[in-house]
């Protein structure tokens, strides 16, 4: 896996996009962006040359649902690996999201293991 | 509110007793008597359903002035102040705190952990040359040298630790908001009761209009939650008595997911 991978958090409130930096930080990963919600993270990917997404499902504005379902719409987008990190946990939802082809699905509160855990398995297939 | 419930069983009554005087009426062939006593019946029917009107607006305004007063009483302020809006300030001040704190939090972990990389870089490093010591690897030059970065180290760790723990102390501060957050959130639970109470005494009283005019209301109590799952509703409360699917941890989401082929 490529540490210095470009990856962008899309989390409407900054509390959870810091501790998802400091974490990534930890795990090695220093090249993160951050967006606060899908509009503001649509132009970033387009022109930003991204390797990953990690975003939350419930934001004012565009959620991150709609932002998978327009990530994987998009042909020049969507075969990046997105990993949502949500407090969202009806069974439905999650059937939904990887339905739309979620790479991975964290319930909040997670742990740092967890989330170094989801990211190797993302990649460890992404890779295959 | 209640002082004139016993209206509608008056005209209940009076609808009641005028059956049997208006059939006997009809059969005895007086049209013009049963005519006439219809409009009696008819009138009293109007005459309760006003009322009840009336008396369903004035607890209305009633409802309505009772929460201007007490907002403005909770918020002690001149310029009158809903107890809503007044709600609604207290939430944003429980995620202004709840964000103050977390950042408060995060800053002295960030503050936390090059210090504890460098001491830990350190030691090892001495670890190394004392071992080299123990071995008695060490020229005298080195060993002058190690002595002197075996004070400074010591003298620095004293000064480190310190540090460390006043940052974690004030980390434990960072979490008052605990305390202060749930008293908010309790003041807001009271005014959310408050509303369902004077919401089902409003219900309570428009029925009776309903049953005076007839007005046919559709069950409500057979409604069912109706749960959109392209909705985000954040974490998921009560889930059971709603019966709301929920995974319980991350472990029922892989299990989840794997079952889906993932």
């Amino acid at each position: 896996m490529n540490k210095d991978m470009k990856i962008l958090i899309v989390d409407d409130f900054a509390t959870m996009r810091r501790i998802i930096k400091n974490l990534l930080r930890d795990l090695g990963f220093n090249n993160t962006h951050e967006a606060d919600d899908g509009l503001t993270a649509i132009p970033m990917l387009n022109t930003g040359n991204y390797d990953f997404l990690v975003t939350d499902w419930n934001m004012p504005g565009m959620t991150g649902f709609d932002l998978l379902k327009h990530v994987r719409a998009d042909p020049d987008l969507k075969n990046l690996p997105i990993l949502m990190v949500t407090a969202e946990s009806k069974r439905e939802q999650i059937v939904a999201a990887a339905q739309a082809g979620v790479n991975g699905y964290i319930v909040k509160p997670f742990t740092a293991a967890v989330l170094k855990e989801k990211i190797e398995k993302i990649f460890e297939r992404v890779q295959k | 509110m209640s002082d004139q419930s016993e209206q509608p069983e008056d005209f209940e009554v009076l609808l009641r007793n005028s059956t049997g005087e208006l059939v006997e009426i009809i059969e005895q062939g007086a049209l013009a008597d049963a005519v006439n006593l219809l409009q009696t019946i008819n009138d009293a029917r109007n005459k309760d359903l006003y009322q009840q009107v009336g008396q369903l607006t004035r607890a209305l305004h009633d409802a309505i002035r009772d929460f201007q007063l007490e907002g403005r009483a909770a918020a002690n302020q001149e310029d009158a102040f809903s107890e809503m809006a007044d709600a609604t300030d207290r939430l944003n001040y429980i995620i202004n705190l709840t964000h103050n704190a977390a950042n408060r939090t995060l800053d002295k972990i960030d503050e936390c952990g090059p210090i504890a990389n460098s001491l830990g870089t350190e030691a090892a490093l001495l670890r190394k040359e004392w071992g080299r010591l123990i071995r008695r690897e060490m020229k005298p030059q080195e060993f002058r040298d190690l002595y002197r970065r075996i004070d400074s180290f010591l003298v620095d760790t004293e000064l480190q630790a310190g540090v460390l723990s006043g940052n974690f102390s004030e980390i434990t501060l960072a979490q008052d908001y605990q305390d202060l957050t749930g008293q908010v959130v309790k003041k807001v639970i009271t005014l959310v009761h408050d509303v369902e109470d004077r919401l089902v005494e409003l219900v309570r009283i428009a029925s009776k209009v309903d049953r005076i005019t007839g007005i046919q209301t559709m069950d409500t109590n057979k409604k069912t939650e109706v749960i959109d799952k392209q909705i985000p509703e954040g974490p998921v409360v009560n889930a059971e008595k709603r019966g709301i699917e929920i995974v319980s941890d991350q472990d029922d989401v892989d299990d989840l997911l794997s079952s889906l082929g993932f």
